[in-house]
């Protein structure tokens, strides 16, 4: 079962994330809402339409960006697949052009308007993406791993641009999936983080880091790739833990959240008794994905890892 | 109904507009698509010639050679495009617009149109002028209307097939490829299927096919120099393949559709 069991509701005018590793249910959710895929079992409304009876009234007031899709027609120029996308929606000749012309502009490439799809570097193919999903003005924009293969400029650059387009232009509501913590923290009004088709949490980024507040998170970096860590998993007092393995530096990066800094001592005199090299200690204030941690007992990364070996 | 009706015909324009500026970006497509049915056309105009055939048979291939580029465009350009959308990614964005999905395949249609008439014509020019087919066409609006009915019950067809693709992909790839070479011989594109050297079974069987109704009487009318009067028939027999074709292609469009929802393959690639 992809979905079980989610209820949640979204605000007019909110950035919403749905926060999740790989195959936590995020796509075939943003799938049901925008008319791609009928649910097996319950309802779904969007924008006071159900999914499975109204599909048509959704279409006019949704768009959906997906990250890493083709924009478009590799033979045509940017500006032509635009206008192509536009005609899908009805909009005039005159005011496609005029809202193309805005778009590149905005979304910083006005320069590549005669430049062939086919051509675009895959940053620039993803501006033209969002352009595409902005031309119709959509009351809800779903977002579907916006950045996914994105450098980091161009995804800081895309983010702030929906910001303003919701927050400060109050032009939608959109509705995000991302596996990236950050992006969901710096852009969402409130995040459900979803695992294995159920919601496991929703609120606010603050309010849910908050939350931790009773716990310590601690990074260590161990300098060993081989090392066994499962103790942890076995150990009173440990509420989760990720670990990130590194071949080119032999170093383990564990992050670790503990009840108290006694447990984490504790972790500690067992990584020396394994004779391992701790190279560094720091405590860190709470993210999203120890959220995640606290809930599952282990980062998105080790839950792909699982998938992937399952 | 008004703005709907208004959003679809912008939908079907911008496709046939995307359809026809793809060919005329990549021209070389017309080469290969001109030269290659001219070869097949001579070979059997020659074979004719060779068994001093009436001369009406050369006749016969020419006609059937341009009508069989449209079929070629049927399958190939209109049946398969959902698929290559769907491959290609795009095929998500059409399904999340508001335009109906016959609106986008009649675009196709339409561009498909354009640029094959411009294969069918270049062939049926070579072949009058190389081949010295003497036409005999006393009725041209009967000809016009022939055309045009094989042509809207060829396109209905194709998106019955289209509705297929976009489903079942590779399968369905297969059953093209299944449909090219018997639909080519079944509807008699380079000898008359009402002949007396065709077995009865075939001639059942190609009745099945709307081409070859299109053909027999274009043939009837442009080189045969015959009217409405002998082939009405042929023309029943297209409004009748229409009248049926076009409400299948609807509802099977719209079937294909709510299964791809309800089993999760509708934008589902490479499968």
């Amino acid at each position: 079962m992809a979905l079980d069991k989610v209820t949640i509701s979204i605000e007019e005018g909110e950035i919403f994330g749905l926060l999740g590793p790989n195959g936590a249910g995020k796509t075939t959710l943003i799938k049901i809402l925008t008319t791609l895929l009928l649910p097996t079992s319950g309802e779904a409304y969007v924008g006071g339409f159900n999914v499975a009876s109204e599909p048509n009234k959704i279409r006019r007031v949704i768009s959906l960006v997906s990250g890493g899709e083709t924009p478009g027609y590799g033979i045509l120029s940017t500006s032509e697949n635009l206008w192509f996308f536009s005609q899908l929606y009805g909009l005039s000749s005159s005011a496609a052009k005029e809202k193309i012309s805005q778009l590149v502009k905005d979304l910083e490439f006005e320069e590549y308007g005669k430049t062939r799809m086919s051509k675009l570097s895959t940053g620039y193919k993803q501006r033209l993406n969002f352009a595409r999903g902005l031309l119709s003005d959509p009351r809800i924009l779903f977002l579907d791993e916006p950045t996914l293969g994105l450098d980091v400029l161009t995804s800081k650059k895309l983010r702030s641009y929906i910001v303003d387009w919701t927050k400060r232009e109050r032009k939608g509501t959109v509705l995000l999936t991302t596996h990236y913590m950050a992006e969901a923290d710096e852009m969402c009004d409130r995040v459900a983080i979803i695992d294995h088709g159920r919601i496991l949490v929703c609120d606010s980024p603050l309010k849910l880091k908050e939350k931790l507040r009773e716990n310590v998170i601690m990074k260590v970096e161990v300098s060993s790739v081989q090392a066994d860590f499962s103790f942890m998993e076995r150990m009173a007092g440990v509420v989760g833990s990720t670990q990130t393995r590194s071949i080119q530096t032999n170093t383990t990066s564990l992050k670790v959240m503990v009840k108290d800094e006694d447990v984490f001592s504790k972790i500690l005199s067992r990584l020396e008794q394994q004779k391992l090299r701790i190279s560094a200690v720091n405590k860190a204030e709470p993210t999203l994905e120890d959220v995640y941690i606290s809930l599952c007992g282990r980062g998105f990364e080790d839950q792909a890892e699982a998938t992937a070996n399952a | 109904m008004r703005e709907e009706l208004a959003l679809n015909l912008r939908a079907t324009y911008a496709r046939l507009w995307v359809r026809i500026k793809g060919g005329n970006r990549e021209p070389e497509w017309l080469i290969a698509e001109m030269i290659i049915p001219i070869l097949t056309l001579s070979a059997y105009i020659y074979m004719y010639k060779m068994v001093n055939a009436p001369p009406e048979f050369s006749g016969f291939v020419i006609i059937g050679g341009t009508m069989i580029a449209f079929w070629s465009n049927v399958l190939w350009n209109m049946s398969a495009q959902f698929y290559w959308e769907k491959e290609t990614g795009t095929l998500e964005a059409y399904f999340v617009a508001p335009v109906s999905r016959m609106a986008i395949l009649l675009g196709m249609a339409l561009g498909g149109i354009v640029n094959t008439t411009l294969r069918a014509i270049s062939i049926l020019v070579v072949g009058l002028l190389v081949f010295q087919v003497p036409l005999m066409i006393y009725e041209p609006l009967t000809a016009l209307l022939i055309f045009f009915l094989t042509l809207i019950a060829l396109y209905a067809l194709g998106m019955l097939f289209a509705s297929l693709f976009m489903m079942y992909g590779r399968e369905a790839w297969h059953t093209a490829n299944l449909l090219q070479e018997p639909v080519q011989f079944l509807s008699g594109s380079y000898f008359p299927i009402g002949g007396p050297a065709v077995p009865y079974v075939v001639q059942l069987l190609s009745s099945l096919i709307p081409l070859s109704f299109g053909l027999d009487g274009i043939r009837r009318v442009v080189i045969l120099g015959e009217g409405i009067a002998n082939t009405w028939l042929n023309v029943v027999a297209l409004v009748i393949f229409i009248l049926i074709l076009l409400p299948l292609a609807k509802a099977a469009l719209n079937y294909m559709e709510n299964l791809g929802k309800k089993e999760g393959r509708l934008t589902l690639r490479w499968q």
